[in-house]
């Protein structure tokens, strides 16, 4: 009988394991490795959402825990599946099988092991969620970074490389003021249990405080530099524009483990029933918000405009999530549910828009030739293999103008149900308002409203420029794996839209549990071995 | 003993800090591997310095705690070692094909 704490684990094997058995084939069984990454992705959406619907369902406290090695609770390094955690698999594991078939049709065949950094990629993210160990955190970072750092080159090309070379520098800096973070935790806190360091901080008096304090600082600092942070984030847009478009799909998860590391431990060692830090993060939130307005509007190409969407929602997230008020968390939880699904498609979308016109294609002669006969073969494979989809103009216009509706929040696609929440959080009659933060709440509401309208312009100018008046004849040629992610995509977000409620009454849960830490260290410490198997021990 | 560690790591962060400041991409990397030692010191110097105290407890009678140092901190900077080393190796090859595509080490690709 297997214990359901033993489906914890799952989502870091499957793809673990998946990624390592690529590595024994070379590049001529493409197939093989599409197949197989095709099986892992599919099993991670099912143990992520078996995961997510026990966690939600069961009558567990805050969520299953994992003991790795069988060791007694606060002595082993566990793995936390809370209401959270689960949430932000599932997202994960929805977002990557759009991106791994759009890459089949182009993208994988222009440079070795796309496939096997991909499943790389899901190891770290997934680790990421699920553990509860701080160092811990720190290497599924690394193992994520580490394989983003290869999808980012990927394809190659000068434009590419430049921007890859700032995204490597920004994030080895922020990996090391990560350690200096834990190091300190470390010796305030004398633990690298997330749980336990929340327990210690109760109590903690003399010198050891203020050392936490700058510990907690300098993890938020490095956090803030993944989620994109104004003026931190910098690096972001001219690094995931260059990206190749199935990449740049699946990095816009990558920006939420920052936002999601920080809410996790913010949240953990409150002030008076503040998250740590929550007035900074509120303020580098707005910042980012308007910085990502204005670059919305100042974007020439559409794929830099993608770049700056998803900074938009890292503002949005951190200026809600610095409000430290559990309906308001609620709401932004929505918002970062539908915004990420919304850019990895928009990402798609553009990539095929922008392919037949100057700037992507250059990018691509520049691969083609460092590749050598990359060009006869993916000719050849336009012709053979991708089956052209009629009336691309049509599907392309539709789904971009959808898309649009998500970002900009207009009824009645999740994005207007997101901005709903949290606009109802902020100011609806029932908020238990201290009249301190007004002002807070008015600015917030406001940039809401006007980052929608931002996006409203943007995204008509762009609109027409592409689909009403083009300077050439406008023919994308577009195959049907191609599409079919992104018809996926926004499938899930009108899915998204059908379920609202039982998906709002998840995410209120979420955020109720994360305003609760104690829920969460009792499920933690408290946590149970598990007893060995009947057959182990003859 | 806690001033030479604490005078080191300062003037390898200090070195480190402006050397990533700088145009080239050679001093980019060496001013990466001298924060990564600086980091390296002090995740170690968090365990509390001790002099003659093993990390790593040998199995002989009853243990006296205080006889040991913390061993964790350790493990930690061994990982954190192995780590930094990786993505040093892995940007160094980066770096190589960027100047091969770019044809200068500047590292915006471009000189000026």
């Amino acid at each position: 009988m297997v214990q359901p704490a033993h489906l914890v684990v799952a989502p870091i094997l499957i793809p673990l394991v998946a990624g390592t058995l690529m590595l024994f084939f070379d590049e001529r069984e493409r197939r093989l490795k599409t197949a197989l990454s095709f099986v892992s992705i599919l099993a991670l959406i099912s143990t992520a959402t078996a995961l997510l619907l026990i966690v939600h369902r069961g009558g567990q406290a805050a969520g299953l825990v994992y003991l790795v090695g069988n060791w007694p609770a606060p002595i082993a390094i566990n793995l936390v599946a809370d209401r959270l955690a689960a949430v932000m698999l599932v997202l994960t594991a929805l977002l990557a099988l759009p991106a791994m078939i759009f890459s089949t049709q182009r993208w994988e065949k222009l440079g070795p092991h796309f496939h096997t950094l991909f499943q790389f990629l899901l190891v770290g993210l997934n680790g990421a969620f699920l553990t509860g160990d701080l160092f811990n955190l720190f290497v599924f970072f690394e193992v994520m970074l580490a394989a983003s750092y290869g999808l980012v080159l990927h394809g190659g090309g000068a434009l590419r490389i430049r921007g890859g070379l700032n995204y490597i520098v920004v994030n080895l800096v922020a990996s090391l003021i990560f350690l200096i973070g834990i190091a300190m935790v470390f010796s305030a806190a004398g633990s690298l249990n997330m749980a336990e360091i929340a327990l210690r901080a109760e109590t903690m008096h003399g010198f050891a405080e203020p050392a936490l304090h700058v510990g907690l600082a300098m993890l938020g600092l490095a956090f803030l530099i993944k989620a994109g942070m104004w003026p931190l984030g910098l690096w972001l847009v001219p690094a995931y524009s260059a990206a190749a478009g199935p990449v740049a799909a699946i990095f816009a998860i990558l920006s939420k483990v920052g936002v999601y590391a920080l809410l996790r431990l913010a949240l953990l060692v409150p002030n008076d029933g503040i998250a740590f830090g929550a007035l900074v993060i509120f303020i580098g939130g707005v910042a980012t918000l308007v910085f990502a307005s204005i670059g919305i509007l100042a974007s020439q190409s559409l794929k830099r405009a993608g770049g700056y969407f998803l900074l938009m929602s890292s503002g949005t997230l951190l200026a809600a999530f610095g409000m430290s008020q559990s309906t308001v968390t609620a709401g932004a939880l929505f918002y970062m549910v539908s915004s990420t699904l919304a850019v990895g498609a928009f990402f798609l979308v553009v990539e095929l828009i922008e392919r037949e016109q100057d700037a992507a294609s250059s990018v691509l002669a520049v691969t083609m030739e460092a590749y050598g006969d990359g060009e006869e073969e993916s000719e050849e494979d336009g012709a053979e293999v991708g089956r052209i989809m009629p009336g691309a103009v049509a599907i392309l216009g539709i789904g971009f103008c959808l898309l649009a509706m998500v970002l900009i929040g207009l009824p009645p696609l999740p994005g207007f149900i997101a901005k709903f929440a949290i606009l109802t959080a902020l100011l609806g009659p029932d908020a238990a308002v201290p009249a301190a933060t007004n002002f807070m709440r008015g600015t917030l509401a406001v940039l809401l409203i006007a980052s929608g309208l931002v996006s409203l312009v943007a995204l008509s100018r762009a609109g027409i420029r592409v689909f009403w008046a083009p300077v050439e004849p406008f023919l994308p040629r577009i195959t049907v794996t191609e599409t079919a992610p992104i018809l996926y995509l926004l499938g899930l977000l009108v899915a998204l839209v059908l379920a609202a409620g039982p998906a709002m009454t998840l995410l209120l849960a979420t955020a109720d549990d994360l305003h609760h830490q104690v829920r969460y260290l009792d499920a933690v410490l408290g946590a149970e071995r598990v007893p060995p198997f009947a057959g182990a021990h003859p | 003993m806690e001033l030479v560690i604490a005078a080191a790591i300062g003037v390898l962060s200090a070195s480190g800090v402006w050397l990533i400041l700088r145009p080239r991409t050679y001093q980019l990397v060496i001013g990466l591997a001298l924060l990564s030692y600086a980091v390296n010191l002090f995740i170690f110097s968090m365990g509390r310095l001790r002099v003659n105290a093993p990390p790593v407890l040998d199995g002989s009678g009853p243990v006296d705690v205080t006889a040991y140092i913390d061993p964790v901190p350790q493990a930690l900077v061994l990982t954190a070692i192995v780590i930094s080393f990786a993505t040093t190796a892995l940007f160094l090859v980066v770096l190589i094909v960027s100047r091969g595509i770019s044809g200068t080490d500047h590292v915006d690709g471009r000189e000026g």
